[in-house]
């Protein structure tokens, strides 16, 4: 099991005192934010991409790469990366670059990013989300897994002889994700391939979310990935806690009666009935993490969004460690104590490249027919 | 006997109202006429002001609260509906409007719609045909060709003459009775129904 946290990296006034970081404090903020989820244990760092203020990450990998040469251990992911309005070819060199400076410790999560302007300010239309998030993967998979691309297609210009540089570190394309708040065709985009599946369900009732899941692990069983509680799930969540519960409701509140989302809208108390935030101790936020597993089955990733809606980084930082001293260890334990022995962790560099080098090893000793078979499977 | 379900949506503010006590004698008739044609009518009335609170965290967070996700549920899995507003400064009032603002593209694709308004005097009855009728134009229901428009005076007007106010309900509520009774049972549309599988949606037909 992962744990780890996502930012969407937002530049908002703290309604506590009206102050409104400089983008250069929210930038370093959120590299500090990275740093501190190595220390206090946690597996995965993620990033949004934005091209519009008040957010700041317009360019993942630039910052990625520097907290990737600033840790050991964590992985540097993103949440999301905008298949839709970057260039498939770009987005295959940047992050093959990136997972050769990170040592393999890369992956990504597709998005298509809702902002409306952003489409065609990028050259696209809103309306054909779909089909720039299924046509520009599509090229992005075989750029990752074929050395010389003929390629043509809808949305992009022509490709002859092209090979894509750097090629992926160990010749293993980095894991991908692909998120969805509400579009059933992601989800089949996601088990075609057997690639994760990451289901935002923060901002949302429950009830969606396991029909999109759970339509995700049918088609990864009908593509022949797996077993359907085999697929692999990740999942967001939102949480603000102190040791007395009463403490982080009184504390919390205004950052969430203002929060650029939500704000002015539900209370404290509808929105942490009816979606995953959770306001209170960190008892609480196990008891409701735990839940997640009963309602969405065996999951691989979970999410944290700890530094949106104007939180000062002391703030973050002091709930980042209370997440990872007193919340994580107990989740870790909790959840991989439950899971069966055949439901797989979420693929790591490591363990794909353990799996490749046995395919390729399997496929050189077999006799030549058997051989032609074995390299079918998608991954 | 085959059961229809009509829902009644009633976005009057002041209790009692005059847009409910119109939506209630025009579901009445339309519950008539359809049990005329062999049906049992199950009727489901929603009263916007319950949920106007509702109605703008919705639009602030993005979801329905369970409570309101029952009223919307109510509506787009009936087989007809009938929609009554306030007139409120030259169209239907900001609630009627939020109401069909937060229902899911296409979930009254097909739906059979009697459309109603109240108003201070007649001067505002075309409020029916320049703005409730376009509206659900627009989200492919079925609007019945008379729209019922009750001012002030209606209600105290006689039963006599071509242009009563009851004539009038009775006339619509045919018409939607007639759409109701000879179409199918409507299923509440699901995005998850007809799921395109990827070959497909590969070689560029979009889902």
């Amino acid at each position: 099991m992962q744990f780890g946290i996502f930012t969407v990296g937002d530049v908002t006034p703290d309604p506590t005192t009206g102050r409104t970081p400089s983008e250069a404090e929210r930038i370093k903020a959120m590299v500090a934010i990275a740093l501190k989820a190595e220390e206090v244990g946690l597996d995965v760092f993620a990033t949004g991409e934005h091209h519009n203020p008040p957010f700041v990450p317009s360019s993942p990998t630039t910052m990625l790469g520097y907290v990737a040469a600033r840790t050991e251990r964590i992985i540097v992911s993103t949440a999301t990366t905008l298949i839709t309005t970057n260039d498939p070819v770009k987005i295959a060199e940047d992050y093959a670059m990136l997972q050769h400076l990170a040592d393999g410790r890369v992956d990504l999560m597709m998005g298509r990013g809702n902002t409306g302007p952003v489409y065609p300010w990028f050259g696209q239309d809103i309306r054909d989300g779909i089909a720039l998030a299924i046509e520009n993967y599509h090229l992005l998979h075989r750029l990752w897994r074929e050395d010389v691309v003929d390629w043509e297609g809808r949305f992009r210009t022509p490709l002859q002889g092209f090979t894509s540089t750097p090629r992926p570190l160990d010749g293993v394309p980095p894991f991908v994700w692909h998120g969805s708040i509400r579009s059933p065709e992601i989800a089949e985009q996601a088990a075609y391939y057997g690639d994760g599946f990451f289901a935002n369900h923060i901002f949302w009732p429950k009830e969606h979310y396991i029909r999109l899941i759970n339509l995700y692990r049918a088609r990864f069983e009908h593509y022949g990935h797996g077993r359907a509680d085999q697929a692999i799930v990740g999942l967001g969540g939102q949480v603000f806690m102190r040791p007395n519960s009463q403490d982080a409701v009184r504390e919390f509140r205004p950052y969430f009666d203002n929060a650029p989302v939500y704000g002015h809208g539900p209370s404290l108390e509808e929105f942490t009935e009816q979606t995953p935030l959770t306001v209170g101790s960190p008892q609480e936020v196990i008891e409701k993490t735990l839940t997640f597993r009963e309602h969405f089955g065996d999951y691989q990733r979970q999410l944290f969004l700890m530094d949106h809606a104007g939180l000062p980084l002391t703030t973050v930082l002091e709930q980042l460690d209370i997440l990872g001293e007193q919340v994580i260890p107990v989740l870790r334990r909790e959840l991989d104590g439950l899971r069966p022995p055949h439901v797989p962790d979420a693929p790591t560099h490591a363990t794909l490249k353990a799996a490749a080098d046995a395919d390729s090893s399997e496929v050189a000793a077999p006799p030549i027919e058997e051989a032609a078979t074995v390299g079918g499977t998608l991954r | 006997m085959t059961t229809r379900r009509l829902a009644v949506v009633t976005a009057g503010l002041s209790q009692p109202s005059s847009t409910r006590l119109l939506a209630d004698r025009i579901a009445e008739a339309t519950q008539a006429a359809l049990e005329r044609r062999g049906h049992e009518v199950v009727v489901g009335v929603v009263e916007l002001r319950e949920h106007a609170h509702e109605l703008t965290d919705n639009l602030l967070a993005g979801f329905p609260s369970p409570r309101l996700r029952d009223v919307i549920d109510t509506v787009t899995r009936a087989d007809g509906l009938v929609a009554v507003t306030p007139v409120f400064t030259a169209s239907y009032s900001g609630l009627f409007k939020t109401f069909f603002d937060v229902l899911e593209a296409d979930s009254l694709a097909d739906m059979p719609v009697l459309v109603a308004a109240t108003g201070g005097t007649e001067r505002h009855s075309l409020v029916l045909e320049h703005a409730l009728r376009p509206l659900f134009t627009y989200l492919r229901a079925i609007v019945v060709p008379t729209g019922v428009y009750a001012a002030s005076s209606d209600w105290g007007a006689g039963a006599s003459g071509g242009g009563s106010l009851q004539r009038r309900i009775d006339q619509a509520s045919a018409q939607l009775a007639g759409l109701v009774d000879a179409s199918a049972a409507r299923g509440p549309i699901d995005p998850f129904d007809d799921l395109t599988p990827f070959e497909r949606l590969l070689s560029g037909e979009d889902g």
